[in-house]
C-alpha cells in the first residue's frame, strides 16, 4: 500500500484515537501514517453488530416464550458466551446452562441471583423481568 | 508517583508493548517492524471447530505473548512474568514495581476497558497495556494503539486484568529486567532465527489448517460457505475474516505490511539483496489481502453475493497462498551474515 493510499473513512475508533498503518513511501521505503479508519472495516464491524442485535432479539423472544430464562437474553446482550458467564460468576458451565431453563431458574435462591444481576450489571428485579440497565 | 516514560504509539498492541518496555530499560534500537518479525509474529491460521464471538476463529498473527518473549530472549533480555489467583496480591505486586521505578506491561480484556469505544469492546483478552504510574487512585497507562496516554482507577485497571472467558489474563504482568547492552550482532541472529522460525510456522506445520496451508484450506472452504451455510452467515463470516484482518492492531493487509517493514530493516544487518526484494513480495500479499476484503465487504454488505462472488473470493487467498509460499521459500535461501 502507497501512503496516500491509506483510508481515511472514520469508524467508531476514528472518532478516539487514528490508528497507526505501514505503507510505502515515494521511493518505497516502509514508514507508518495514521488512518481514521476504513469503510471496508466499518462495515465489517456494523456486520457483527446487526449480528448482535439479533441475536439479542432472538433471545427475547425466547424468554417471553417461555423457553429459555431472563439469563438467555442478559448473556447475548453482554456478548457473551457460556463459558464467559460462567467466568464471571464463578459457576460451573453446566450450571449456567441449566440456570437458562425457565424452571430451574425460577427456583434459584436469592444469592445466586445476585451473583448474576451483579455481573450483569443490574439490580436482581430487573434481571427477573428482563429491563436492561 | 510517574515514572519517566515516552508513550510510543504502534500498529498492534504486543509489538507495542514489547518496544516500548525495552526503551525503558536502554534498549532504543528495536523498533516495531523489528521486534515482530525477531519474534517471528507473521501466521495464519483457521480453526474451523472453534468458534470466536460466534465466528470462526481466524489468526493472522502468532500467539499472544510470544512476540515479547522471542524478542526478549533473542536479545538475551531476561523477562519477569507473573499470574495471580488473588486480585489484592495482583494489585500489591504491580504497586511494588511501580515503588521500585518499574514500568510494566499487563495483559487485559478489553470489554470493560473504559478507554474504547463501545463497538470495539468484545470479549478479547490477549490486549496489551503499559503502566507506568500511580496518581491517588488512578493508574497511569500507555495503551500502544492509542495515539495519547490515559489513566485507569484502580477498580477498572482490576477489572480489565481479571478479564474471564477464553485466554482469561488471570492479573498477568510482565517486565524486561536489564541484562548487558544490546550488540548489532545479537539483532542480527535474532533477525536470522525469528526469519528462519517463521518459515517453519508458514511452510512445515503438518496439517492443513496452519500457515500457507491454512489460506489455501480457507480458500477453498469459502467456495463451500454459500451453499453450506447461506448468504447470510457467510457473509457474517467473512465479516469476522476481515476483522481479524484489519482491525486495530495489523497495521494493515494481516500484519503482511509490517512483516515487509521489517525485511526492509532487516537488511541493514543482513546485506543480501534478496531482502528487499522478498519485502516486495509480501507488500503484493498485504494488497491482496486487502483487495480481498474489499471483495469480501462487497458480499456481506449485500452488494454481491453470486457462486461467482464467493469463487473469485476464495480465489483471492489461493494466489495469497501461492504468493507467500514462494516468499517464504525465497527467504529459505537468504545468505544470513554469520
Amino acid at each position: 500500500m502507497k501512503k496516500e493510499d491509506i483510508p481515511q473513512d472514520t469508524g467508531a475508533f476514528g472518532k478516539i484515537t487514528k490508528e497507526v498503518c505501514y505503507a510505502t513511501d515515494a521511493e518505497g521505503h516502509y514508514t507508518t501514517d495514521l488512518s481514521k479508519g476504513w469503510d471496508v472495516k466499518n462495515s465489517a464491524n456494523d456486520a457483527a453488530w446487526q449480528d448482535i442485535e439479533e441475536r439479542v432479539k432472538t433471545a427475547k423472544a425466547r424468554v417471553l416464550k417461555n423457553e429459555a430464562s431472563p439469563l438467555l437474553y442478559f448473556m447475548e446482550l453482554k456478548l457473551m458466551d457460556i463459558k464467559v458467564l460462567a467466568g464471571y460468576t464463578g459457576f460451573w458451565p453446566w450450571q449456567v446452562r441449566r440456570h437458562m431453563r425457565p424452571e430451574v431458574f425460577k427456583n434459584l435462591s436469592d444469592r445466586r441471583l445476585r451473583r448474576y444481576a451483579e455481573v450483569f450489571e443490574v439490580r436482581v428485579e430487573d434481571l427477573k423481568n428482563m429491563i436492561p440497565q | 508517583m510517574k515514572l519517566p516514560f515516552e508513550h510510543i504509539q504502534a500498529a498492534h498492541c504486543e509489538n507495542g508493548v514489547t518496544t516500548s518496555l525495552l526503551h525503558t530499560i536502554g534498549i532504543d534500537r528495536i523498533t516495531e517492524p523489528l521486534a515482530f518479525g525477531i519474534g517471528s509474529g507473521l501466521f495464519f491460521t483457521y480453526i474451523p471447530l472453534l468458534k470466536v464471538n460466534n465466528g470462526p476463529a481466524f489468526a493472522f498473527r502468532t500467539m499472544p505473548g510470544l512476540i515479547f518473549k522471542r524478542t526478549c530472549t533473542a536479545l538475551s533480555v531476561p523477562v519477569h512474568r507473573e499470574k495471580f489467583r488473588s486480585k489484592e496480591k495482583a494489585r500489591q505486586v504491580l504497586d511494588a514495581c511501580l515503588d521500585l521505578g518499574l514500568v510494566v506491561g499487563c495483559q487485559v480484556g478489553v470489554f470493560y476497558l473504559p478507554y474504547f469505544p463501545k463497538e470495539y469492546r468484545f470479549h478479547f483478552n490477549a490486549h496489551n497495556i503499559i503502566v507506568y504510574g500511580r496518581e491517588a487512585d488512578r493508574y497511569l497507562i500507555s495503551d500502544p494503539v492509542m495515539e495519547m496516554t490515559t489513566s485507569l482507577s484502580s477498580y477498572e485497571l482490576e477489572r480489565v486484568r481479571f478479564a474471564r472467558g477464553v485466554l482469561a489474563p488471570r492479573g498477568q504482568l510482565y517486565y524486561p529486567k536489564i541484562g548487558s547492552p544490546v550488540t548489532d550482532e545479537q539483532i542480527a541472529r535474532g533477525i536470522k532465527k525469528g526469519v528462519i522460525r517463521n518459515i517453519r510456522d508458514m511452510l512445515h506445520i503438518p496439517g492443513p489448517i496452519a500457515g500457507v496451508s491454512g489460506i489455501r484450506y480457507t480458500g477453498k472452504k469459502i467456495k463451500r460457505w454459500r451453499d453450506k451455510l447461506g448468504p447470510k452467515k457467510a457473509g457474517l463470516y467473512l465479516a469476522q475474516l476481515v476483522r481479524m484482518q484489519e482491525e486495530i492492531g495489523t497495521g494493515g493487509g494481516g500484519f503482511r505490511y509490517i512483516y515487509a517493514a521489517f525485511l526492509q530493516q532487516a537488511q541493514a544487518f543482513h546485506p543480501d539483496q534478496a531482502l528487499s526484494r522478498i519485502s516486495d513480495t509480501f507488500t503484493r500479499s498485504g494488497d491482496l489481502w486487502r483487495d480481498a476484503a474489499v471483495q469480501a465487504a462487497g458480499i456481506y454488505k449485500g452488494r454481491i453475493g453470486s457462486q461467482e462472488d464467493f469463487n473469485r473470493m476464495g480465489d483471492y487467498l489461493l494466489e495469497i497462498a501461492e504468493l507467500e509460499k514462494q516468499a517464504f521459500q525465497a527467504l529459505a535461501k537468504i545468505n544470513w551474515r554469520p
